[in-house]
């Protein structure tokens, strides 16, 4: 569904469309349900009147218990191991069920479950079950970059921690960048038979606002955009980056410097090919990447292009990332962690030798 | 009726309907017929791992029969268990095929799960077995995920979660306990506390005296029963499974219980039991307590029993030229089943 063929749009937030998205979907199929701390907010407090109080950290799931009821849309106790185990006993046993991590710093209380049982019943049960589970879970730092002083969320409430999910086989792994792919791509993976983790960026929750067609629609799981052309270099983007990489490929327009923008969407299965094929004509790339550079996404699909791609090359790839090192709380040190378009920007210069 | 039927209805919920005061013939026989069945998978189990058949690694049942017999002797069957690392009666009470097992340890593509998934991971849903599961602790919270299923579905289905005495220290069990209680979902607890984590004894690593005291901190009943006797765990199960299905919620039964081996093939208990403690052990047999007890007052006949266990050799027989027999997975399997769907 392109905006263009769709019956009606309207603007929404990155949240509104995932809000949007949870809404028609559970509207479809009775069988889906949904769980995760403070996903409605006063639960059992109905009688003071606090009903759908909170809606999640995002404000993602606002609504939902009003129209659904608590028998679909679950408050939990502070148990990720507990309810994330849950969601997937319930995934095996008729259900399709949604969870909210609050923030993808907290999978290390329930990492067992994503990457020991979710993701590797249907292999080791011989493929004898489907595992409808969707993961949602909000990653990144908060930090606009403006802020001159105090401070983000620290250490464990901003981190990027995908490449450590997009590492186990069996397990899905889609990152959205706008308020239409959120949409999309949300709806795609409540309708995946398997385990699909979907993360959702802070920043981007409030701040990424687009146009987005009414009706449900999917954007495939699998599969990369290209979301600017350019003949020069290839910026590859993942989640927040995409929007970094478009404002360093403007800057770079202006200077007379052609970059091609590829949002990279799903981590895992990665779509090789549509990176191949553009560095294949633009003969460099740069990944960028909001994750800490060891072991991550960023060096992963540098390797793969290096492997697969060598003699398409003009120069090594590169990577632009954040820095080894935890979030830091400080607001001036949180906005140095994060790349900027003017990284990226300097980095296309040192690989086609332009600039100062 | 057991002594101490009357207390643990009590405990349970006094509204619940009278439970008969013993199985009926052919619900007894059955029993017989799962536990000599689990004992029979074990025994050859271990003379194949003695005789260097490769079945991978293993956790033998044997001694703790009467635990999984008895518990799913009180399920229908389309209700659901979650088991543990030492799944393979479990499986077996809850009618997964012994061909099909032994298949799976032979790491045949007729296994269970195609050779996929071995000792620790034998899986059929189709008669509602969610998964052995070697992550200690870890399918308590599958069973609290089948019992919400069940409740938003709306169906009168049961999920049993079982665990060891070891799991009970594990943060996930606990989580899964206080989830089934507060959504009071239809989820019995089943403690098979058969009193060494490995070889760490349950006085050391556990707080409390009775595994079952600690349903008081999830508001749920919780019973402790001798889990040598299928009889006093299948009147126990019963309470939970009727409290569950009418829409009470959660229960803890403990059964005390013994491995008669080591906590995995090859696992020397010497260095953490007394040659004494298995000897007392294994004198309260609960096959051998069984037979004594239902030949003695008529409900079974010797013959019968004979014939039970001269089938289920049989059985055994078949099961290993089934798993001998069949092919092994081919190449591309190692390929198949990652994703779900495979990516096109």
């Amino acid at each position: 569904m392109s905006l263009q063929a769709a019956a009606s749009v309207h603007e929404l937030t990155f949240s509104q469309a995932i809000n949007e998205a949870l809404h028609l979907e559970m509207r479809r199929d009775p069988a889906i349900v949904i769980m995760g701390e403070d996903i409605a907010g006063g639960a059992g407090l109905a009688h003071l009147g606090f009903v759908d109080s909170w809606g999640g950290s995002l404000r993602c799931t606002k609504g939902l218990i009003t129209e659904f009821g608590p028998q679909r849309v679950l408050d939990t106790p502070i148990a990720e191991m507990g309810f994330v185990g849950a969601a997937v006993g319930a995934a095996m046993s008729g259900l399709r069920p949604i969870v909210e991590i609050m923030f993808v710093d907290l999978i290390g209380c329930c990492y067992d479950q994503i990457i020991n049982q979710a993701a590797k019943m249907h292999y080791m049960m011989g493929g004898q079950i489907k595992l409808p589970l969707v993961i949602r879970t909000a990653y990144g730092t908060r930090g606009d970059g403006k802020r001159t002083y105090g401070g983000g969320a620290g250490a464990q409430h901003s981190q990027t921690l995908y490449s450590v999910l997009a590492h186990i086989p069996g397990l899905k792994v889609v990152v959205p960048s706008t308020a239409y792919n959120a949409k999309g791509l949300t709806i795609s993976a409540i309708r995946d038979d398997g385990p699909v983790v979907v993360l959702e960026h802070k920043f981007l929750g409030l701040a990424a606002k687009g146009l987005v067609p009414e009706e449900a629609y999917c954007v495939p799981i699998g599969r990369a955009e290209v979301v600017r052309r350019g003949r020069e270099v290839t910026l590859c983007a993942i989640g927040r980056m995409t929007h970094v990489c478009l404002e360093a490929a403007e800057s770079l327009a202006r200077e007379g410097t052609e970059a091609e923008v590829i949002d990279v969407l799903t981590l895992s299965p990665l779509d090789e090919a549509t990176i191949l094929e553009s560095v294949a004509r633009t003969r460099r790339l740069i990944v960028v990447d909001e994750d800490t550079p060891v072991a991550s996404m960023a060096r992963d699909i540098a390797a793969r292009v290096a492997e697969k791609a060598f003699d398409d090359l003009d120069a090594p790839v590169r990577t632009v990332t954040a820095p080894d090192t935890p979030v830091p709380f400080a607001a001036v040190l949180e906005a140095q962690y994060v790349p900027k378009p003017a990284h990226v920007v300097s980095v296309v210069h040192e690989l086609l030798g332009t600039g100062a | 009726m057991s002594a101490n039927l009357g207390s643990l209805r009590k405990q349970f919920d006094g509204s619940i309907e009278p439970t008969p005061a013993k199985p009926a013939r052919n619900l007894l026989l059955w029993m017989y017929d799962r536990m000599t069945l689990i004992r029979e998978f074990e025994e050859r189990l271990k003379w194949l791992v003695e005789t260097g058949v490769p079945v991978g690694a293993v956790h033998y049942y044997t001694g703790q029969e009467a635990c999984a017999v008895g518990v799913c002797a009180a399920l229908e069957p389309n209700d659901w268990i979650a088991s543990t690392h030492r799944g393979h009666g479990h499986c077996i009470a809850k009618g997964v095929e012994v061909h099909r097992m032994m298949a799976e340890l032979y790491g045949k593509s007729t296994g269970t799960n195609h050779g996929k998934g071995g000792s620790m991971h034998i899986t059929d849903v189709s008669v509602g077995m969610l998964g052995v599961n070697p992550i200690v602790g870890m399918g308590t919270t599958h069973a609290v995920g089948a019992a919400l299923s069940a409740k938003v579905r709306q169906t009168s289905q049961v999920a049993v979660a079982f665990f060891g005495e070891g799991a009970t220290s594990f943060g996930a069990v606990h989580e899964a306990m206080n989830l089934a209680a507060i959504w009071k979902l239809p989820v019995v607890f089943v403690c098979e506390n058969n009193r060494y984590a490995q070889s760490t004894p349950v006085e050391y690593a556990v707080a409390v005296s009775k595994i079952a005291d600690r349903a008081a901190a999830y508001n749920m009943p919780g019973v402790t029963v001798d889990g040598q006797d299928v009889i006093a765990v299948w009147e126990a199960a019963t309470l939970a499974v009727q409290r569950a299905r009418s829409g009470g919620g959660p229960s803890l039964i403990e059964c005390e219980t013994y491995r008669y081996y080591g906590h995995h093939q090859g696992d020397d208990t010497r260095r953490y039991r007394t040659k004494e403690e298995e000897a007392a052990a294994r004198g309260k047999d609960c096959i051998q307590r069984f037979r004594e007890r239902f030949l003695r007052d008529g409900s079974l006949a010797l013959e019968e029993l004979a014939s039970i266990d001269k089938k289920n050799k049989e059985k055994l027989d078949e099961a290993i030229v089934f798993a001998e027999n069949s092919p092994l997975p081919e190449p591309e399997e190692l390929y198949s089943d990652v994703f779900i769907p495979e990516p096109q």
